[in-house]
């Protein structure tokens, strides 16, 4: 399955990526599977997306922890604690 | 319309690079509604966030942090929309209220600039008081809103409170 994935405000900068589309995924896969595929590119994508660090996940628009089931074409998205108002 | 009939809730969301007119919103939230007896609003500005989060710096440090020349407000396409009226129907669920008015600015800002309006109308002051509370509290902690700073010395990403998750927690152990 293919999931596309958004980076947004300081975790867009330490990854130097704002969004890309992870392809000939298997199916089923947490966001968990994916955060462990990610974090094995090494360097800041290690580092950034540990389990001790502040990222936030929301899968379609809807915040979520990192134990949801993804599914074929789902926008999945990382960010730092939120900071508006 | 019929003098029997409520009136529909009357709600508006905008994420805008534009400002706002706050007088103009609040004469909209209560236009030909005479069930209106009341209305709250909370507006956020910009603050110089360097100088007050250093409060307990040393007047040298302070000096050197003083200026945020500048303040860019990013946020989420797709997914502030949602989480903004989400919020606003958990207002509506929990409070007697007539209407509700969230508009949060997007881009670049600069200190005394407004950021933020939540505006609440209700027939009494105390739904409207806790739904515009409750408004801001949980958007502080769900909306999709980042700021960046702008100082002499670079820039730097506003760090969450601790604060504001406490406030968004008391509001889970209140009865509505």
């Amino acid at each position: 399955m293919k999931i596309k994935v958004k980076y947004l405000a300081r975790l867009r900068e330490a990854l130097q990526t704002s969004d890309e589309l992870l392809t000939d995924l298997d199916d089923p896969l947490t966001v968990n599977d994916i955060v462990a595929l990610l974090r094995a590119r090494g360097g800041a994508w290690s580092l950034e997306l540990d389990d001790t660090r502040a990222v936030r996940v929301a899968v379609n628009y809807e915040m979520c922890d990192r134990t949801k089931t993804l599914s074929d074409k789902d926008e999945l998205a990382f960010f730092p604690p939120v900071t508006g108002g | 319309m019929t003098l029997t009939s409520p009136p529909s809730p009357r709600i508006k969301i905008s994420v805008q690079t534009e400002d706002f007119d706050v007088a103009a919103e609040m004469a909209a939230l209560r236009e030909n509604n005479a069930q209106v007896g009341a209305l709250a609003l909370f507006v956020g500005t910009v603050r110089d966030l360097t100088h007050a989060d250093h409060a307990h710096a040393s007047p040298a440090q302070k000096t050197e942090n003083h200026a945020v020349s500048s303040m860019t407000l990013e946020h989420y396409p797709g997914m502030t929309e949602r989480a903004l009226q989400k919020i606003v129907d958990t207002a509506f669920s929990r409070f007697s209220i007539q209407g509700a008015t969230v508009i949060h600015r997007v881009g670049v800002l600069k200190p005394t600039d407004q950021i933020v309006l939540i505006a609440v109308s209700s027939a009494h002051r105390a739904d409207a008081f806790d739904a515009c509370r409750l408004i801001i509290d949980f958007l502080k902690t769900e909306a999709p809103f980042w700021k960046k700073e702008e100082t002499p010395q670079g820039s730097r990403w506003v760090e969450a409170r601790a604060s504001d998750d406490t406030a968004r927690k008391r509001w889970e152990s209140r009865e509505s």
